[in-house]
C-alpha cells in the first residue's frame, strides 16, 4: 500500500507551478507582440459575453444575434448592413485587418461574479482580443475592471449607469449606450410640456448602482424644472411584488410615481402600481401619472397593456429613419438585415451591440493594429454617423458616446407586438451633454491604457 | 391608520400566496416525509397553465387579402382569431377576457397529472433517502422544469390580465370614512384573497371530513399503524401529493394577473415558502397557514416607509429575523410536532 504525504506547502508550490504554466503561453504571446492576445494566424477572436440563462436572457439573445450579423458583415456575408451607411469607409467586407473574425461567447448570468469568471475564460482560454456585451451596469461595470486589468478592449454592451463612465470609467473601456444623466436631461423637458412644472414626484429605486444614479439624475433634472420630490423609496432588487411601496404612494401627497426600475423589477413595479388603479385616479387636482425613465422593447412587451402612455427614453428605436428622417441613417439597413434574418426588429440591445463591434472593427482598421493601446486611441474623440442614431462622438475624456436621445411612450393600442413603443420626440445631443467633471460622474480616473503586456 | 390598514391588507395578500404554497409544502412533507424543492416549480408551471391557455384562445390564422405592410414592408396579413371564428365575437372575446379564471379547470388535471408523475416517477424512489439526498434531486428537478419552461416561453415575462371586471381598485377609504383614496386595493387581490382562503378552507374539509382526510391524518401521526391495519396509505399518499400539486398550482394560475409570469417565479417563492413551513413547525398544515400570514403582514409592516425610515433594510430581513426569533424561541415552530425531523 503506498503512502501519499500531502503538505499545504506541496499543494501551495505545485499549484503556483501549475498557474505558471498555464499563465506562459499568455505571457509570451504578449510578449512577442507588445500586446496581450495577437492574432497570430488567419483569424482574430471576438468574445462576446451575453446574458444566455437568468432574467435577460431574451435581452442577451437579441445581442448575439447583433453580434452574429456583425461579424458576417465585417466578413462579407450577407447585404452588408450598417456597413454600407457608416461614414468611416475603413471596413471593406474582408474581415479586420485581413484576418476573417471569429467570436466565442460567455454568459454573464446577470452576475457580476459569472460575467468576469467567462470573459476571463475567454481572454485566457480562447485568446480573445475585445469583449463585448452584457445587459446590466453592475456586470458592465464588473467586466469593464477586468478587461483593464488583462489588457483588451472592453466595448460595453447595455449598460445605463452613470458610474460606467462616471467613477468606474476605464481606459480600455468604452460604452456607445447612453446613461442615467442623459435620459433625465432628454426627459425633463418632455415632462414639463405633458404634465407640467408643478408636480410632486414619488420615486421607488431600484437599490444598486444604476437605480441609484438613474434616480439621482431624474430628481435633479425635474428638481430643476421645478417638480418636488416627495419621497425616494429604495427597493431590494429581488423583489417581485412590489404592492408594499405601491400602497402608500397614493397618499403621500404624490401625483406623479418614477419607476427606476428595470427589466423584471419595472415589469412588476409597473403592473403592481397599474393594478392599484394609480393611472385613473387624481391626486393634488391632477391626474395621476407613472415615468419609467430606461425603456426597453422587452420590457415594455413584459408589461403588455399597462405600458400604454408612459414616457420613458431609449437609446435607439427601429422607427427611427423612417418617423425622423435621414438623420439617422442606418437604421432601417440594419433593421432591414436584422429582420430578414431573424423574422423580427432588433431591439436597442441589439442596434448598440452591433454598432460596437462595427467600431471596434473601424478602430482597427484605423489604428493598423490591434493593439488595445492603438484602438482605444483611434476611438477616443471619434466623430461617426450612420450607424443608427445620427452624428456621434466617442468622448475622449470619458469614453462615453454622446448622441440624440429617443423619447418614447407605450402605445395605447398597438398595430402588431413590433410597434409597442411610439416615439415621442427626439431629444438633441447638446441637450444631454455634460461636462466631463460634473458631480454625477466624479470620484474615477480613466487612467492608463493597458495592452496587457 | 389608514396606512396600517393598507399595509393589513397587502400583508393578508402576500400572506395567502405564501401559505397556499406552504400548504402543499408541508401536506406532501407531512404525508411523504418528503423535502420538496420542486414545489416552486410547481407553482410556476401553474401560472403557465393560465398563461398557456391565454396562448391558446389567441390562436389565429392569417386573413387572405394583406390589411398593410410589415415593419419590413411586406404585405401583412391580419390575425383572425379561430375563438372568435368558432363562438361567434361576443362569446370568444368573453373566452380570452376570462381566460384565467377559465385556467382554474385547465390546470386542475394538468397539475394532478404532474403530480403524480412527479412522485411516481421520481419522488417515490427518494423516501427511504436522506433529507438532503431529497433536497439535490427536488432542487434539480425544479431546475429541468424552469428549463423547459424557459425553452418553450422565453426568458421574459408574460404579460397576462386579469377579467375587465376585476381590474382596478375598490376604494375601502370611503367605506371606511377616511379620504377617498387613503385605503385603495385591488380588485384581482382581494379575489386572490378569497380565492386562496377558500382553497385553503376546502383542503381541510377534505382532510378533517372524509374518510380518505381521516386515513390521511392518521397516516401522518402513524404511518405504520395505519399499514398493519390494511390500509394502502402509499396509494392515499400519493394521491395527497397530486393534491399539494394542484393546490401550488392554482396558487400559480390565480397570481398570473398580479405579477406577469417568468419561468423563474416559482425560485422567487420557494426560499419564502420553506421560511414559512419551517416557522409554522414541519408537517402542520394549521402552522403553515398561520406562519404564511403572519410572515405576509409582517413583511409589508417592514416595508412602510415610517419602518424603514427607523431600521434602514428591515424589508429584506424581516421575514429571516422572526423565522431566527421564532426558531430560538420555539425550535419546532409555531405549531410543530414532536418528532418531525428529529431523529
Amino acid at each position: 500500500m503506498s503512502k501519499y504525504d500531502v503538505t499545504r506547502r506541496g499543494v501551495l508550490r505545485t499549484g503556483a507551478i501549475a498557474g505558471a504554466g498555464f499563465a506562459l503561453p499568455t505571457y509570451l504571446r504578449a510578449q512577442e507582440s507588445g500586446y496581450l492576445n495577437a492574432p497570430t494566424g488567419s483569424t482574430v477572436t471576438l468574445g462576446f459575453n451575453v446574458p444566455q440563462t437568468g432574467p435577460y436572457a431574451d435581452e442577451g439573445a437579441d445581442e448575439l444575434r447583433a453580434f452574429e450579423l456583425a461579424v458576417e458583415h465585417l466578413n462579407g456575408e450577407g447585404d452588408g448592413g450598417m456597413l454600407n451607411t457608416f461614414s468611416s469607409k475603413s471596413l471593406s467586407g474582408s474581415g479586420i485587418l485581413g484576418k476573417k473574425v471569429d467570436f466565442v461567447t460567455g454568459d454573464t448570468q446577470t452576475k457580476s461574479d459569472a460575467a468576469r469568471a467567462s470573459a476571463k475564460s475567454m481572454i485566457e482560454k480562447d485568446g480573445a482580443i475585445m469583449i463585448s456585451g452584457g445587459s446590466s451596469s453592475g456586470v458592465a461595470v464588473a467586466v469593464q475592471g477586468l478587461c483593464q486589468e488583462a489588457g483588451v478592449i472592453f466595448m460595453a454592451g447595455l449598460t445605463h449607469s452613470n458610474d460606467t463612465t462616471g467613477k468606474d470609467k476605464k481606459a480600455n473601456g468604452f460604452r456607445h449606450f447612453f446613461n442615467a444623466y442623459m435620459s433625465a436631461a432628454a426627459l425633463a423637458p418632455v415632462l414639463k410640456n405633458l404634465y407640467g412644472d408643478d408636480r410632486r414626484a414619488y420615486h421607488l429605486t431600484a437599490d444598486y448602482t444604476w437605480g441609484w444614479t438613474q434616480q439621482e439624475s431624474i430628481a435633479a433634472a425635474t428638481e430643476a424644472m421645478g417638480w418636488e420630490t416627495v419621497n425616494n423609496v429604495l427597493t431590494p432588487l429581488a423583489s417581485t411584488d412590489f404592492s408594499s411601496y405601491i400602497a402608500p404612494v397614493l397618499n403621500s401627497g404624490a401625483d406623479v410615481l418614477v419607476l427606476n426600475h428595470y427589466g423584471g423589477n419595472m415589469v412588476n413595479s409597473l403592473t403592481n402600481a397599474v393594478q392599484f388603479g394609480l393611472r385613473e385616479k387624481q391626486a393634488n387636482g391632477k391626474n395621476f401619472e407613472i415615468v419609467v425613465p430606461l425603456y426597453s422593447e422587452l420590457m415594455a412587451k413584459g408589461a403588455g397593456k399597462n405600458i400604454a402612455g408612459i414616457v420613458g427614453s431609449q437609446n435607439w428605436d427601429w422607427k427611427l429613419e423612417n418617423e425622423m428622417g435621414d438623420k439617422y441613417a442606418g437604421t432601417n439597413a440594419f433593421v432591414k438585415s436584422f429582420g430578414e434574418k431573424y423574422g423580427f426588429p432588433p431591439s436597442q440591445a441589439a442596434q448598440t451591440c452591433y454598432a460596437q463591434t462595427l467600431l471596434y472593427a473601424d478602430a482597427a482598421e484605423r489604428a493598423g493594429t490591434f493593439n488595445p493601446c492603438g484602438i482605444a486611441e483611434a476611438l477616443a474623440g471619434y466623430e461617426f454617423d450612420g450607424l443608427g442614431n445620427g452624428p456621434t462622438t466617442y468622448r475622449a475624456e470619458d469614453h462615453q458616446c454622446f448622441k440624440d436621445v429617443v423619447v418614447v411612450k407605450g402605445a395605447a393600442d398597438p398595430e402588431d407586438e413590433f410597434n409597442l413603443v411610439e416615439i415621442v420626440e427626439v431629444t438633441p445631443v447638446e441637450q444631454v451633454t455634460y461636462a466631463p467633471d460634473h458631480p454625477m460622474f466624479a470620484g474615477g480616473e480613466l487612467g492608463q491604457c493597458n495592452p496587457g503586456a | 391608520m389608514d396606512a396600517i390598514i393598507l399595509q393589513l391588507l397587502n400583508g393578508l395578500d402576500k400572506g395567502s400566496a405564501y401559505a397556499l404554497i406552504a400548504l402543499g409544502l408541508t401536506l406532501i412533507f407531512g404525508t411523504l416525509g418528503v423535502v420538496n424543492f420542486a414545489h416552486g416549480a410547481i407553482f410556476m408551471i401553474g401560472a403557465f397553465c393560465a398563461v398557456t391557455l391565454s396562448k391558446l384562445f389567441n390562436l389565429s390564422h392569417k386573413s387572405s387579402e394583406p390589411s398593410g405592410t410589415d415593419f419590413l414592408g411586406n404585405p401583412k396579413y391580419e390575425d383572425i382569431l379561430y375563438v372568435k371564428d368558432w363562438f361567434g365575437e361576443s362569446f370568444g372575446s368573453w373566452m380570452i377576457d376570462w381566460s384565467v379564471p377559465l385556467a382554474v379547470l385547465f390546470a386542475i388535471p394538468i397539475m394532478v397529472g404532474l403530480g403524480f408523475i412527479m412522485e411516481r416517477g421520481l419522488i417515490k424512489h427518494f423516501y427511504k433517502r436522506p433529507h438532503a439526498d431529497q433536497i439535490l434531486v427536488t432542487f434539480g428537478l425544479a431546475i429541468v422544469l424552469q428549463e423547459i419552461i424557459k425553452y418553450f416561453y422565453g426568458a421574459n415575462p408574460i404579460p397576462t390580465t386579469a377579467p375587465e371586471a376585476f381590474r382596478g381598485s375598490f376604494d375601502f377609504g370611503v367605506l371606511l370614512g377616511f379620504d377617498p383614496n387613503a385605503i385603495i386595493y385591488p380588485y384581482w387581490r382581494l379575489v386572490y384573497f378569497g380565492f386562496s382562503a377558500l382553497i385553503i378552507g376546502a383542503v381541510f374539509a377534505f382532510l378533517q371530513f372524509t374518510t380518505f382526510g381521516m386515513v390521511v391524518r392518521a397516516g401522518m401521526a402513524d404511518r405504520e399503524t395505519v399499514g398493519l391495519l390494511g390500509i394502502n396509505i402509499n396509494r392515499r399518499f400519493t394521491i395527497m401529493f397530486g393534491i399539494a400539486a394542484a393546490v401550488a398550482g392554482l396558487a400559480g394560475v390565480m397570481y398570473a394577473p398580479i405579477n406577469s409570469p417568468n419561468y423563474h417565479m416559482g425560485m422567487d417563492f420557494l426560499v419564502l415558502s420553506f421560511v414559512v413551513v419551517v416557522v409554522g413547525g414541519m408537517g402542520s398544515l394549521p402552522g403553515a397557514v398561520l406562519a404564511g400570514f403572519l410572515l405576509g403582514i409582517l413583511e409589508s409592516f417592514a416595508s412602510m416607509n415610517e419602518v424603514k425610515n427607523v431600521l434602514p433594510g428591515i424589508d429584506q430581513i424581516i421575514i429571516y429575523l422572526v423565522a431566527i426569533i421564532i426558531l430560538l424561541t420555539r425550535p419546532r415552530g409555531l405549531m410543530g410536532r414532536r418528532g418531525v425531523m428529529e431523529e
